[in-house]
């Protein structure tokens, strides 16, 4: 009898302690987007910045001096079709080599995504004038008068001219603003979304994206720093112009799981 | 009945033996934490302010820190305060160019104002950016011998024999033996409380102020990047603080008899950088830049207009530097001039909580 009630005892145990496996729980994970950056093939760090050191796809020597720029909208695509929007941001600070990895806050579930994406700037629609307390104080703001909202980049240094002198230029995407009638502002949004491709999403997600800053300089508009130099906020053009050769400046490295 | 007087005998020798020995532990005050009273726009705008964990606030602390800072005693011969050179009545800065020590010596920086020194989040003070934190910044001035030229134990003794001194510590920090790691947290604590936000601009912003037009026009020009340009180093309408507490070659000089940063740092590209300073309460802190050279606020802003003077360092925000400046009108500067007053915090410089 002892026996007997033993043996349905350990029996219920044993049942009990086998767990069944639809109970396993699939945890969603977080995603880092690392970045680095590089003048063609040779990767570069602030350590390189204030020489004059890099020359352009128009032949312009030229110095990096200050380096920052803002990603946004992390868009996944699963292989099911479900698209899931992570609303992370940052501020990539290269100058003082802060920033340079961003850890999504919002997680997401592992397993094959057709694509991930993030944009370069804020869509007109997370552009809105002075609401992050973190850019705001970071000074990353773009004048009412231009419409407000923020930076996607600020890109200073020098370049030696015509004349073989140094010579200043603040390659700062923001908006393309028409300000041609300061009452009737007419914006155009030159942010755009960075696709990398297929990925699979695992436990621990490491997505290495590079800048390659020549981009900036070379395709498909050569860019001729005697005449886009300084000012150029205001200047709705030339804004079109940094999206258009925008488009090439990242690429994927690898990703690390 | 033997044994068992005996063993209450014993345990009340061992509870006596075991209590705390009263007489060398000071009694426990726990001081009351305190926070900092923050002005609207900077909630709405800014993140919150860096209160290091080693230094929370605390009403005895920060009361004790407003002693101390205009405690003369600090010095070496008992004639100067932090506030000789950082007065209340002119947003803690001086009136002069350079200030003169407690031996008639005078140094090669101009005073530099004291307020929202709580949102400098890179922690680092002065016109070079030498002091790591607001803590380390305040052990200087007592020990440089062109300033208040005493030494930290000297300065320790003199408080320690002082009749309210040790209470005061013993109510801050816990204890009553002072030293100057104790001295400068409490003038940090003070100085952090310093925050100026109720401008004539900043009840704009809130609506309960307009501008003139002229005042208007300034701040376009400030904000303009074909005009001033001041908005990339100096804040905004959404930056508060106005500045952006980095370094900046701003094209004073060809070449560096001051190395600013680049002393500090020991990198030639930091060379002639120094801190920008906030735009608030200009009305009071003349002169002007690290070295107080513009005597005037018409004199710094013809220099930003037409007086860049070209270096290997000199920021690229310095646009025009090839052509001297950004070439304001006229109108324009008085405009910004006007602008640039409408910061002014009357309010800040007649606080109670912050004069002796």
């Amino acid at each position: 009898m002892k026996i007997r009630l033993l043996f349905i005892l350990w029996l219920s145990l044993f049942i009990i302690s086998c767990s069944d496996d639809s109970d396993i729980v699939i945890e969603p994970v977080a995603i880092t987007l690392n970045f680095s950056h590089a003048w063609q093939d040779t990767e570069i760090t602030n350590a390189d910045f204030n020489d004059v050191k890099f020359t352009n796809a128009n032949g312009e020597q030229l110095s990096i001096e200050r380096l920052r720029y803002l990603i946004s909208e992390i868009i996944l695509t699963h292989e099911s079709g479900v698209v899931t929007t992570l609303d992370d941001y940052t501020l990539v600070d290269v100058t003082n080599g802060e920033n340079l990895s961003l850890t999504t806050s919002a997680t997401i579930l592992p397993g094959n995504y057709t694509s991930i994406s993030f944009r370069f700037g804020f869509s007109d629609t997370n552009n809105t004038d002075g609401i992050y307390q973190d850019l705001n104080t970071a000074s990353f703001n773009v004048p009412g008068i231009l419409g407000g909202g923020y930076h996607y980049m600020q890109f200073d240094g020098k370049y030696l001219d015509t004349n073989n002198a140094e010579a200043p230029f603040n390659y700062h995407a923001i908006r393309a603003v028409d300000n041609t009638d300061p009452n009737n502002l007419t914006f155009q949004d030159t942010s755009f979304q960075v696709s990398l491709g297929a990925i699979i999403v695992g436990g621990n997600t490491n997505v290495n994206v590079q800048m390659d800053v020549y981009e900036w300089f070379s395709s498909p508009n050569t860019w001729d720093l005697n005449v886009l130099n300084t000012v150029l906020m205001p200047n709705s053009a030339a804004q079109v112009l940094m999206s258009q050769n925008g488009v090439s400046v990242f690429s994927l490295v690898d990703i690390i799981q | 009945m033997k044994k068992g007087s005996l063993f209450l005998l014993l345990s009340f020798f061992l509870f006596t033996s075991c209590s705390s020995s009263s007489s060398d532990v000071e009694d426990v005050y726990t001081p009351i934490p305190a926070s900092l009273n923050i002005p609207t726009l900077f909630q709405q705008k800014l993140i919150a302010p860096l209160v290091p964990n080693s230094n929370p606030l605390t009403e005895e602390g920060i009361a004790l820190g407003k002693k101390l800072f205009f405690e003369k005693r600090l010095s070496g011969d008992n004639t100067q305060s932090c506030a000789s050179c950082h007065d209340p009545q002119n947003s803690f800065t001086d009136d002069t160019r350079f200030s003169d020590g407690i031996d008639g010596a005078f140094g090669t920086r101009n005073s530099m104002p004291l307020f929202n020194l709580a949102w400098n989040f890179s922690d680092r003070f002065a016109w070079d950016g030498k002091e790591l934190s607001l803590e380390r910044q305040a052990l200087e001035p007592v020990r440089n011998p062109i300033e208040m030229h005493s030494i930290w134990t000297d300065v320790e003794n003199k408080l320690q024999q002082d009749s309210e001194y040790p209470n005061l510590f013993l109510r801050a920090f816990g204890t009553s033996t002072i030293d100057s790691l104790l001295i400068t947290k409490a003038i940090a604590q003070f100085e952090r409380t310093l925050i100026s936000g109720n401008s004539k601009f900043d009840q704009h912003l809130l609506g309960t102020a307009q501008l003139t037009p002229e005042e208007l026009n300034g701040f376009n020009v400030f904000m303009d990047e074909a005009k001033g340009d001041c908005f990339h180093c100096h804040g905004s309408d959404n930056n508060p603080l106005w500045t952006d507490n980095a370094f900046h070659n701003n094209g004073l000089d060809n070449t560096f008899t001051d190395l600013g940063l680049g002393s500090i740092t020991g990198d030639p590209n930091d060379n002639g950088k120094f801190r920008s300073p906030s735009l608030r309460n200009l009305a009071f802190t003349a002169p002007y830049m690290h070295d107080g050279r513009f005597a005037t606020l018409d004199e710094v802003i013809n220099h930003y207009s037409e007086g860049l003077k070209s270096s290997s360092t000199i920021d690229p925000l310095m646009k025009k530097v090839n052509q001297g400046g950004v070439g304001l009108s006229t109108q324009d500067k008085a405009d910004l001039k006007a602008f640039l007053l409408t910061l002014t915090d009357n309010n800040f410089v007649t606080n109670p909580n912050f004069q002796e």
